[in-house]
């Protein structure tokens, strides 16, 4: 009796909004369809972690294996190598993103001429706008060892050529560079549209007080963008497990040589199942590194959370 | 009162000269290093294969030649196929996604739709976790036969949470008052989204295809896991395998001593890396007040 009755109140606002919106809830139903059949229905091929595929059986018809997948990935040993890798690539392409992106927005910001301006900051969107493909083929053609540009210029120099794609030791320089090259422009967007939206008031007051033109990039600018540098920061940690496939497929290729540095979890599950084909394998390398990143995130925004709620993402 | 006003400004100056002059030195070096390579390329392309094979890659032009893009134009089959396979997916799924992303994006910023905080919670979930690239890659090619279909480059780019939240916030700054009377009025939902909403939100649509265009423009991947005949390759993975087995036709003539057939190879490479990337690029000075626009807009918190 009792259960009836509680069955009636939650069900009669459920029926009585559904009919009131129902035109919404068709409206969001492309959307809703969308991520169950390409975000949430793979989440339950996760168990394919724990199975060892077979064509025949598909995704839920294959044997269970247990942990065999896992101690597979264990024993092949390359796991704690592309998950170092992984991870401070990462590091340095957050922490000197920020430097770069709010650098470059804080002096774009000062500077007088609007036309240099304007054109400079043309030029590094620029990279932004190619495919890591064309920057791939790029990057190429300036560090190519028998033709390239830069050794060309080193010889002109009196110099030594070198060997880019022989040198593995300067592959992480060589890929940060390629990183901050081609994401700069568009972020420091984002910190010049936050420098822009600033009361302009602040500014003409700390002039007045007598605050020259650092003072005031210290104590008024750069406190200014801290709320968007921790959105930006905590969104980068959330991924900071997640590798830049376009990045390290493009210019490293399949050099087995450079792979002991430029190896990031992305290119080793992609490797598993591409050209392994071991789906069993590569799905437990690719549910370590969602465990790894669902635990960042959640841990990092709890703190987050705790210290100032404005700035969690959730 | 004047005195003192030059003077503040003389004293204004010697440190707005230090910032502006180290912002010149930096921000000009940053801006040349982005632009330079392009520069490069471009000189590549037009220059002889017989000069690029003795002297390198030039810094500045010599024995100019269209030779590269004469070839590329003269074999133009599969180069143009490539290219309307590009434009068609650009087109087509520009289309579809901002459609997607703006419409759920209303219906999640009505503040009398009671289930908006739940919804957008099932939505932001998936970019919270995810199954890794096996499953889906299996659920795809398996169970919804993407393989060698033109849905295995459609699809995966389609619906992004991060362009719905971007429109819901943005649409969440249009005064409810507009749909709340529109509705007393009798119009229904779609049609208050379709009519009104939408000529509301010009920026955001600007913004949106731009990321989706370029998202679409510039794929590769999509098309490197689904698609296996060469007649249905987009643009960037037709890039992609030509300086592949460009590269592989180069070592193999060089181990093996056979003389490679006369095709310029190199300047081939790069005159088709400038094809690639092209439009895109030309588009860019035309939509780039938008897309500055825009990033402001995704810069509040969804």
């Amino acid at each position: 009796m009792r259960k009836v009755a509680e069955d009636k109140r939650y069900k009669t606002p459920f029926l009585k909004t559904a009919r009131k919106h129902w035109m919404l809830l068709v409206m969001l139903a492309p959307a809703l369809l969308y991520v169950i059949v390409f975000s949430y229905i793979p989440m339950t091929g996760i168990v394919l972690a724990f199975k060892n595929y077979q064509y025949a059986g598909g995704i839920y018809g294959s044997p269970w294996s247990g942990l065999d997948n896992f101690k597979a990935l264990l024993v092949a040993g390359k796991l704690g190598q592309v998950t170092r890798n992984t991870l401070l690539y990462n590091i340095a392409f957050l922490f000197l993103g920020v430097v770069f992106e709010m650098g470059s927005a804080i002096l774009l910001n000062e500077l007088l001429s609007k036309k240099f301006k304007k054109i400079a900051q043309s030029f590094m969107f620029l990279p932004y706008f190619i495919s890591w493909v064309v920057a791939g083929a790029i990057m190429y053609n300036i560090f190519n060892f028998e033709k390239g540009v830069f050794n060309h210029v080193l010889n002109l120099l009196g110099a030594e050529s070198f060997d880019l794609y022989n040198t593995p030791a300067a592959w992480p320089i060589v890929l940060i560079f390629l990183k901050l090259w081609k994401q700069t422009g568009y972020g420091s967007v984002v910190y010049l549209a936050a420098i822009t939206g600033l009361d302009q008031e602040m500014f003409e007051a700390a002039s007045i007080d007598g605050a020259n033109a650092w003072q005031k990039i210290k104590y008024i600018t750069i406190p200014s963008l801290m709320p968007t540098m921790m959105i930006l920061v905590l969104l980068g940690i959330g991924n900071i497990f997640r590798g830049d496939f376009g990045l390290f497929y493009q210019t490293v290729k399949t050099s087995a040589l450079l792979q002991p540095v430029t190896d990031v979890i992305d290119t080793y599950v992609f490797r598993l199942l591409i050209n392994n084909s071991d789906v069993g394998v590569s799905a437990a390398a690719g549910l370590y590194q969602s465990v790894l990143c669902f635990i960042t995130i959640t841990i990092c925004n709890r703190l987050v959370k705790k210290a100032d709620p404005d700035y969690a993402l959730y | 009162m004047s005195e003192k006003k030059i003077n503040h400004r003389r004293k204004m100056s010697r440190d707005v000269l230090a910032v502006n002059v180290l912002g010149y030195i930096l921000i000009g070096l940053f801006a040349l290093v982005c632009v330079l390579p392009f520069y490069l390329i471009i000189v590549a392309s037009f220059t002889s294969e017989a000069s690029l094979i003795r002297n390198g890659y030039p810094v500045i032009p010599t024995d100019f030649s269209v030779q590269s893009y004469l070839l590329c134009l003269k074999n133009p089959v599969s180069i143009m196929k490539a290219y309307l396979t590009t434009i068609g997916v650009t087109a087509g799924g520009t289309l579809l996604s901002v459609f997607i992303a703006t419409m759920t994006g209303y219906v999640l910023s009505r503040k009398d739709f009671p289930w908006r905080n739940k919804v957008s919670f099932f939505f932001f979930f998936t970019t919270l976790f995810n199954g890794g690239l096996v499953p889906w890659y299996m659920l795809c090619v398996r169970y919804l036969n993407m393989k060698n279909s033109y849905l295995g480059i459609l699809l995966p780019l389609m619906f992004s949470v991060w362009n719905m939240i971007i429109a819901k916030s943005f649409m969440a700054g249009i005064p409810s008052a507009i749909s709340e009377s529109a509705k007393i009025d009798g119009a229904n939902d779609f049609v208050i989204f379709a009519r009104l909403i939408l000529p509301l939100s010009k920026p955001l649509l600007a913004t949106l295809s731009l990321f989706s265009a370029l998202a679409y423009w510039n794929d590769w991947y999509n098309c490197m896991l689904f698609i296996t005949n060469e007649n249905m390759f987009n643009l960037q993975y037709y890039l992609q395998r030509m300086l592949g087995s460009a590269e592989a036709m180069r070592i193999v003539a060089e181990k093996s001593g056979i003389a490679l057939p006369s095709i310029p190879l190199e300047s081939m490479k790069m005159a088709m890396t400038i094809i690639a990337t092209g439009p895109i690029v030309l588009l860019y000075p035309f939509v780039q007040r938008y897309f500055v626009k825009g990033l402001t807009i995704g810069a509040v918190k969804g």
